[in-house]
């Protein structure tokens, strides 16, 4: 016998999405406030969708300036370099620090592109009301909130690389206008995935048990 | 009100209607259909959860306070520490970043530790702190812009490119922020809103019927 699976929406109600609290939610009773925490509740994120969408289209809008223009000015006695993301990264893989280009490779060209990559493909097909592998897609969205912060690391690397290395006639190292594109995207693809609401992958599978 | 008695809960990533259960001390629960985690069972959790943010705090000062790293070239020396980071940035023109780096690797961080100290104390001595309802939930929406631990990564990283260039001085700081690092890791994963939750429950019933 296969089991009926029971939704919260399914049954008129919606859980608190602070305090967890399940309450009732119909069109007879509809509070607009959970009675313990005074969240405003909703049994689905409002505009979902939409919200993530324009987040994602921004950060793909700002991916391109941030992977083409120099995100640190480095200028010494002898030489004067800017680095790109990839450049950075390709300079610390000639100088021989594979292991920290690799951390670089993976936080701050893997991850990004991962992200904006798994969001559109979460989008599309929750857009499509797609019942194509569920629990991967859930798994999908839950790497993605793991791993997006660590995008940041070369922001933070540039910050400190900037504050300290100022001896004046020897070497400066500056922030280019890339490191503010390329926060911008990492800030707008945690928003877009903090609007995402999981919950819609799994309403099309379930549509059929609507009581 | 029309709070339901039973306990039901429903899954935050998949929306199953699912009924509460006894989990054994230091167990999780998952959901049956997306197994996303429910809910803990952390003994002790809002104890341990107020010690390591005590301690985290004071380490926080330090962090703080002290230098992270300095380089010398030549007889030239040049530290710095996260607030002075900050400020170059935001006399170098570059605000944006300045202010995303203070926010995730200050503000935030001051924040949360400071409202789990003002949320935790207050129980500790059998009391409720007002404005329990807001802190949680300004808890629940900040967490993910306390970025300490990426920072501490961002700190190696800039240690070893610097070694290229200069000899480089480990700060104090250093080892205080590798020590937020895992205090952060453990009170996310000792801190159960849950249980503060309960304690309002409780504590507003023994209201009503006394």
């Amino acid at each position: 016998m296969r089991q009926v699976e029971l939704t919260a929406a399914g049954l008129g109600l919606c859980s608190c999405h602070v305090c967890g609290l399940v309450l009732r939610s119909d069109k007879a009773y509809n509070p607009a406030h959970c009675p313990r925490c005074h969240t405003r509740v909703h049994s689905r994120k409002p505009n979902s969708v939409s919200h993530c969408s324009a987040l994602l289209i921004a950060a793909y809008i700002l991916y391109i300036p941030a992977n083409l223009l120099p995100i640190m000015e480095t200028s010494s006695l002898f030489s004067y370099r800017e680095d790109t993301i990839m450049s950075g990264v390709l300079h610390l893989w000639e100088t021989g620090f594979w292991g920290i280009a690799a951390i670089v490779f993976v936080a701050s060209i893997i991850v990004p592109l991962f992200k904006l990559l798994a969001l559109t493909l979460l989008l599309v097909s929750v857009q499509r009301r797609s019942t194509w592998w569920p629990m991967q897609r859930t798994r999908l969205y839950r790497l993605m909130e793991l791993v997006g912060r660590w995008s940041m690391l070369d922001i933070y690397v540039v910050t400190l690389l900037a504050a300290l290395v100022q001896i004046r006639s020897l070497a400066t190292v500056k922030a280019g206008a890339g490191a503010i594109a390329f926060g911008a995207v990492v800030v707008l693809t945690m928003m877009s995935a903090m609007n995402f609401d999981p919950r819609l992958i799994w309403d099309p599978l379930r549509k059929e048990y609507k009581l | 009100m029309s709070y339901h008695t039973e306990p039901l809960i429903a899954c935050r990533e998949c929306d199953l209607l699912l009924r509460e259960i006894l989990v054994s001390p230091n167990g999780a629960a998952c959901c049956r259909c997306c197994g996303a985690p429910l809910y803990r069972n952390t003994p002790n959790s809002l104890n341990r959860t107020l010690v390591l943010s005590l301690t985290a705090i004071t380490l926080f000062i330090i962090a703080n306070v002290y230098p992270i790293l300095g380089i010398e070239i030549q007889g030239t020396r040049n530290v710095t520490n996260l607030y002075g980071a900050v400020r170059f940035l935001w006399n170098q023109e570059m605000r944006i970043i300045s202010c995303l780096v203070c926010v995730t690797t200050i503000l935030v961080p001051a924040i949360e530790l400071t409202m789990m100290i003002y949320l935790l104390l207050p129980i500790r001595l059998r009391r409720i702190p007002p404005g329990i309802a807001l802190i949680l939930r300004i808890l629940q929406k900040i967490k993910p812009w306390g970025m300490i631990e990426v920072f501490m990564l961002g700190v190696l990283v800039s240690l070893v490119k610097l070694t290229d260039l200069s000899t480089v001085i480990p700060g104090v700081a250093l080892w205080a922020l590798g020590g937020l690092t895992l205090l952060f890791s453990a009170i996310a994963a000792s801190f159960n809103p849950r249980d503060v939750w309960a304690h309002l429950d409780r504590t507003s019933s023994d209201k009503v019927t006394t």
